[in-house]
């Protein structure tokens, strides 16, 4: 009885901080429809900057306390200036262009933390006066985590004060539902963009520095904390503060309650198990409500542009440049030449779901990851020679898109979205925890080509068959009746479904093209590196394809593998040249998202073409 | 006249939230007839178009089309029935050029939309052609449609609602936003078209002049229920329909 | 009075041109309101009526034209802007916030309000609406649409406004409700409220405005007093009727 109680109080205990950080991440982006991805990391930085602030400041628990609050209060002002001089400049860019901006800011925080407190994980000053713990009937509970239990609903009261009894609080939630109308009565939109992005930060900054004497201080804190956050404004309804209070309390003693009672494989699936199941029965989460229309899904559904076709001339030249020229590279290009190829059609896949079907996936790395399972496990628990593995390893990621596929294309915009990334999780977590099959966050090692591939260049050679063969076939399905009919589903579903095209059919089709695709991307990873990971299937690698995607563009198939290629190489060589390499890739991102909102590709393509663009 | 039963609606009902948008709604079409549906705003025209094209689905009621239900089937396999619409709101698939519009649809009829290794391009273009020859757009196949103009952008939404030889053809507002020689000349190349194939056609139509110079008969809806329907002269002459869709108000 | 054009109007639109992405709404659409005046935008759906008054209030950019309005351009000017020169707008769909009360949709509405001219406030706004007293805090979803007509009137009020753009306020509303708004449009305009409104209700303008324009097809085609409307039974008939 104890124990349940204690574990109670536990659950609401990460409850509170749960909704701390969700409930800004669901305020930036009720108002300004932004999913922040650097949430997470607004968070990190919080709570690193409140462990030296503590440390440093004179006057005891007094001085301890004030390094909390002004380390919060330091994010907060970040979260302002990030808004003022970066997202105001590309509001009226595709919002994927602003998410690829606060995933560059990601990048950088990321290394600034490593730059000012180093790579190794920390432990904070504990807190005077609250270190110790208080005996509950019979058991100890920290009386941290109870001042927390204080804290935490005060907080939420102050919140909720200020939304719901001061006029900038009801500014803000009248811009929730109606932003134009706000604006057509006098309010200016641009101060409450910057207002609530302060706000948002300065709650991120707060749950980060809170939680600084409870944890070790890492610097994967942003993508763990981003990754919940994302589950309870999803499972609350995004935009609604209550619902992300509800989503908190929910996850805090799902998770909680779930390491009593659930085997241990489960503890890191549950939450995204719970998300996937809240958004399949209620797609706008618990109390969400629809997205306003005004922009169709929100903006989430990528605009309507001009199709660039696919230069046969260009890909001929290159093809043949890729046939001659790697015998002449050193080897450390040519492996780079091979894990181009691989994300050149990793890319490629998610570029057929977003640039032809309107289908943006969060969470496509999943089956880049299993498609290097499946070969590694057809190999490696299969006994099949590595031909047969290689041909038979996309296949997993094939069975994986068609299961998946089935629930996610029942959404749409942004919940489509969140729903591909509760699966990608949930995918990661299998893998991560199934020890018997996939060894688990060990991975699976020794998956090298057969003898008679091994060496670089014969690799590369396979590569460049399979590589371009998947691209030929990306290229082709673009183009045949099906690409067309996909692109129709993408400019107008009801108008598709009204000359009989079943529009869930096929995006389930291009989905399990997509998911295929990407397979066969990871199953030439898998035997470039020798081993598979789990990592391969996180968000991080999500992310990534999601940003060589929009480097290149989304007008054209071909973008795809030119994002690729950019951003691999530019990896390289910052990874070559600094140690700083994030920040680095970051800062270009940025640089990048600011002079080209319409990504390099769709630069390029507004050069040759000026015969006009369709309005809004 | 003696005129084959084509579509009959009966009893339809449909609800958003607690608003009757189509409320107990009796519609017969006759086979080779124009009708106009006309009322005031949010009368319920457009609901209707949906619950007939299974768009939505009717609260309450049903849709005979040629004799056999059609309400409850999804929009996909009503339009292999031979229904076909055009939108209130005109877009066509905005990154595709025009005959590829029409390509979608003759794909769709053809059942190859799922095709993955052929070749977009070469199937049925030469039919697509024919089909925009039909509203005069052939010289425009190649043109992105972005580029095209209103008027051509409503012939091209009338080409590809045809390009499965419907039965039945639902125009929403087919004039509206457009000057006022494009209406003319749009209206008499669907009376032409609507001529040489007997379609039967059920329109909605804001512009008195396109309505009765259009239809054989009109129906006026009011709070999503039949008001009146008769012939145009009929509708012209009825005091109900005076005063409730002309702006009498409460006189 | 300060701050009128050089024909007296408090608001003039000269030449106005819009579109919808591809389609054209409007085509060099000429009007004035003069101050203290309740003008009337008549014609069908589709007309062009909304369109003008959106381009007056900045949610649609005017593709050509432009309005001047007490004595300054405003055109291209955003929509927080114009509504802060004292123009309330208040739209067709009525889009009130359906989850803040009755109370704090009006507090969304409130701006400080100019000197020499007594500000708006809720005393102000029951006695004009006293339907809305009892209502005070309830959500704005939960109201009926004559309620919820009132509602998105008085928010408007609320930021004290010198013009008033009301975008066919009759509609949908049962003709009892019609009856006692255009009682209370009249009342404003009694109290010296400068008033622009759209509409298809031919009995309802009647009621409420001194002089209409009518659109069609998004050109002006009949500008008049309104007396001049009722005894012109030609005009009547070849713009409003059948």
């Amino acid at each position: 009885m104890t124990l349940l109680l204690l574990q109670f109080l536990t659950g609401l205990t990460n409850a509170m901080f749960l909704f701390l950080v969700a409930s800004g991440l669901s305020l930036i982006f009720g108002v300004t429809r932004i999913i922040n991805f650097a949430h997470g990391s607004f968070f990190m930085l919080g709570a690193y900057m409140a462990a030296s602030l503590a440390a440093v400041l004179p006057g005891g628990a007094g001085g301890y306390y004030l390094g909390l609050l002004l380390a919060s209060l330091a994010v907060a002002l970040l979260g302002g200036l990030v808004e003022l001089l970066l997202l105001r400049r590309i509001y009226r860019s595709a919002p994927l262009y602003q998410l690829l901006l606060t995933f560059a800011l990601v990048l950088v925080m990321a290394d600034a933390v490593r730059l000012f407190w180093g790579p190794e994980n920390r432990l904070g000053p504990p807190p005077p006066g609250l270190s110790g713990s208080l005996p509950i009937l019979d058991q100890q509970f920290p009386t941290y985590d109870l001042a927390i239990l204080l804290l935490g609903p005060s907080v939420a009261a102050g919140l909720w004060w200020l939304l719901y009894r001061t006029r900038w609080g009801i500014l803000i939630r009248a811009a929730t539902a109606d932003r134009e109308m706000v604006g057509a009565l006098g309010v200016k939109e641009s101060w409450l963009f910057t207002g609530v992005f302060v706000l948002g930060s300065w709650l991120a900054g707060l749950a980060g520095a809170l939680q600084m004497p409870r944890q070790a201080l890492t610097t994967v804190l942003d993508s763990t904390v981003i990754a919940e956050a994302f589950v309870v404004v999803v499972v609350g309804g995004m935009g609604s503060p209550f619902g992300a209070l509800l989503g908190a309390v929910l996850i805090g003693l799902l998770q909680a309650f779930g390491i009593l009672w659930l085997p241990r494989e489960f503890h890191m699936v549950i939450v995204f198990l719970l998300m996937a199941i809240v958004l399949i029965f209620r797609p706008w989460g618990l109390l969400g409500r629809p997205l306003q229309s005004d922009r169709g899904e929100g903006g989430w559904v990528p605009e309507t542009s001009r199709w660039a076709g696919n230069p046969g001339w260009a890909a001929g030249g290159i093809a043949l440049l890729l046939l001659l020229l790697p015998p002449l590279l050193p080897t450390f290009f040519v492996w780079l030449l091979v894990e181009i190829l691989a994300f050149a059609l990793f890319a490629a896949s998610l570029q057929l779901l977003i640039g032809s079907g309107g289908m943006i996936s969060f969470g496509h790395a999943a089956y880049f990851g299993l498609g290097a399972y499946g070969a590694a496990l057809w190999m490696q628990q299969g006994g099949l020679p590595m031909p047969v593995a290689f041909l038979l390893g996309p296949l997993a990621a094939l069975g994986a898109a068609l299961i998946f596929g089935l629930f996610c294309v029942r959404l749409s915009g942004v919940y489509f979205a969140m729903l591909t990334l509760a699966f990608a999780q949930i995918a990661y977590a299998v893998v991560h925890q199934w020890y018997d099959l996939t060894g688990g966050d060990n991975g699976l090692l020794g998956v090298w080509p057969a003898s008679a591939l091994a060496t670089p260049l014969r690799y590369y050679y396979l590569a460049l068959l399979a590589g371009g063969i998947g691209l030929a076939f990306l290229g082709r399905v673009t183009d045949s009746p099906f690409g067309v009919t996909l692109r129709a589903t993408r400019d107008h579903a009801r108008r598709c479904e009204a000359l009989g095209v079943n529009v869930r059919a096929h995006q389930l089709l291009a989905f399990s093209v997509a998911g295929l695709c990407a397979g066969l991307g990871g199953t030439i990873f898998v035997f470039l590196k020798g081993g598979a990971f789990p990592d391969y299937l996180g968000i991080p690698v999500s992310v990534e394809s999601l940003a060589m995607v929009l480097l290149g563009g989304m007008q054209s198939l071909w973008g795809a593998p030119v994002g690729a290629a950019l951003y691999l190489f530019l990896d390289t060589v910052i990874t070559r040249s600094t140690g700083y390499w994030q920040a680095a890739l970051g800062g270009i991102l940025i640089l990048l998202v600011l002079s080209f909102p319409r990504g390099v590709g769709g630069w390029l393509a507004g050069k040759t073409s000026r015969e006009g663009s369709p309005d809004g | 006249m003696a005129d084959e039963l084509l579509l009959e609606a009966r009893g339809l009902c449909k609800a958003f939230g607690g608003v009757r948008a189509v409320d107990g709604l009796c519609l017969h079409l006759a086979r080779g007839e124009v009708r106009a549906l006309i009322g005031p705003n949010g009368a319920g025209k457009t609901t209707l178009f949906n619950l007939l094209t299974g768009q939505l689905v009717c609260d309450n009621g049903l849709i005979l089309f040629q004799g056999e239900r059609i309400s409850g089937l999804p929009p996909h396999r009503i339009w292999r029935k031979g229904i076909s619409r055009t939108f209130q709101i005109t877009a066509a698939f905005q990154s595709l050029s025009v005959l590829e519009n029409v390509q979608v649809a003759l794909l769709s009829r053809d059942r190859a939309t799922h095709r993955m290794l052929a070749t977009a391009r070469r199937l049925g273009q030469e039919e697509a052609v024919r089909q925009l020859a039909r509203v005069g757009l052939a010289d425009q196949a190649e043109r992105p449609c972005f580029v095209l103009s209103y008027g051509d952008l409503k012939r091209l939404e009338l080409a590809v609602a045809l390009a499965n030889r419907p039965v039945l053809l639902l125009l929403d507002e087919p004039t509206a936003g457009m000057a006022p020689q494009e209406r003319s000349a749009l209206m008499a190349l669907v009376s032409r078209i609507v001529a040489e194939e007997g379609l039967t056609v059920l329109f909605t139509e804001h512009d008195m002049d396109v309505v009765f110079a259009a239809a054989h008969r009109i129906t006026v809806i009011h709070q999503g229920r039949t008001l009146a329907e008769g012939t145009p002269e009929a509708i012209r002459g009825n005091a109900r329909v005076q005063e409730i869709y002309l702006g009498g108000g409460g006189g | 009075m300060a701050g009128l054009t050089a024909g007296g109007s408090l608001l003039e639109a000269r030449g106005l041109y819009a579109r919808y992405g591809l389609s054209r709404v409007l085509f060099d659409v000429n009007l004035h309101v003069r101050p203290g005046e309740a003008v009337g935008l008549l014609g069908r759906n589709g007309a062009g009526k909304s369109t003008t008054l959106k381009a007056i209030t900045g949610l649609v950019s005017p593709a050509a034209g432009e309005v001047i309005f007490a004595g300054g351009a405003i055109h291209g000017r955003p929509p927080h802007e114009i509504a802060r020169k004292g123009i309330g707008y208040v739209p067709q769909e009525r889009r009130i916030f359906p989850e803040l009360s009755v109370w704090e949709n009006l507090e969304v509405g409130r701006r400080p309000c100019p000197p020499g001219r007594v500000a708006w406030d809720v005393r102000r706004i029951v006695a004009l609406f006293p339907a809305l007293e009892s209502l005070l805090h309830r959500t704005g979803g939960s109201l009926s649409g004559g309620e919820q007509q009132m509602l998105a009137i008085a928010r408007t009020l609320f930021g004290n406004p010198r013009l008033l753009l009301l975008d066919e306020p009759s509609e949908g509303l049962a003709p009892v409700v019609v009856r006692a708004l255009a009682e209370q449009i009249l009342r404003l305009k009694r109290d010296g409220m400068t008033l622009l409104l759209s509409e298809q209700n031919l009995h309802f303008t009647t009621q409420v405005c001194d002089r209409v324009y009518i659109l069609e097809r998004g050109h002006i085609q009949y500008e008049g007093g309104m007396a001049d409307l009722l005894a012109g039974s030609a005009v009547r008939r070849r713009y409003l009727m059948v």
